[in-house]
């Protein structure tokens, strides 16, 4: 293996460390739990991401390539989007602040709290909310 | 010069997993805490491929992917709890 791929292998895992704090240190570091959400998506797409090209890059010129981490990588991007989706609309469920939302500007509300447009029966026909 | 990144890349690694287990420990909402599993999942996942580039082998990317799934999967479970009341209706 030469100097150059060493080099950027290196340059890889020290970015990928770098974001990996970043997005640990912005869970600390801002105040709730909305901005909170935007450090951890950088810790994975960046941090994960180079991470995972640096051991892309040093497998594949150390003789065994492996597709591994591709697939990893390919799971992390598809799934960080729907986490961070679930756990802002479990949050607004959660703390129950319907009434602190600003209005969305059609005429159906926030799909938190409000039924999906067309499916209004259906919401209404619903058991009771099952939290009690 | 791998090996300086990668001891660069440990104790980074380790500070934030450290910084997530804070907010586990501290987090005010029960969401916060589950970001928090959710982000020391993640700092998991990067600690195993660099300790597989440590010792120059590919057999630890099987359980870095076991941790992807398995962390998403808790992640989604938590939040479907909390919005529905239940997991699987």
């Amino acid at each position: 293996m030469n100097l150059f791929v060493e080099f950027i292998v290196s340059a890889l895992i020290i970015i990928g460390g770098v974001f990996l704090l970043v997005g640990s240190l912005g869970m600390i570091k801002l105040p709730e739990l909305m901005s909170r959400l935007h450090g951890p998506t950088k810790a994975t797409t960046l941090g994960i991401g180079s991470a995972l090209f640096a051991s892309v890059v040093y497998f594949a010129f150390s003789g065994n390539f492996s597709i591994h981490e591709v697939l990893i990588v390919f799971f992390l991007f598809m799934t960080a989007p729907i986490t961070a989706h679930f756990v802002s609309k479990a949050y607004l469920h959660e703390q129950n602040r319907a009434d602190k939302l600003p209005p969305t500007g059609r005429n159906c509300g926030w799909a938190t709290f409000d039924p999906a447009p067309g499916h209004e029966e259906a919401a209404t026909q619903d058991p009771a909310d099952k939290r009690g | 010069m791998i090996e300086f990144a990668l001891m660069f890349g440990f104790f980074a690694v380790s500070v934030s997993l450290l910084l997530n287990l804070w907010r586990l420990a501290q987090g005010p909402t029960v969401m916060d805490r589950v970001i928090a599993v959710d982000t020391m999942v993640i700092n998991a996942i990067a600690l195993i491929i660099y300790y597989g580039i440590y010792h120059g082998t590919t057999v630890y990317f099987e359980a870095a992917l076991l941790f992807a799934m398995f962390g998403f999967i808790s992640t989604v479970a938590y939040c479907r709890f909390v919005l529905r009341g239940d997991v699987i209706e």
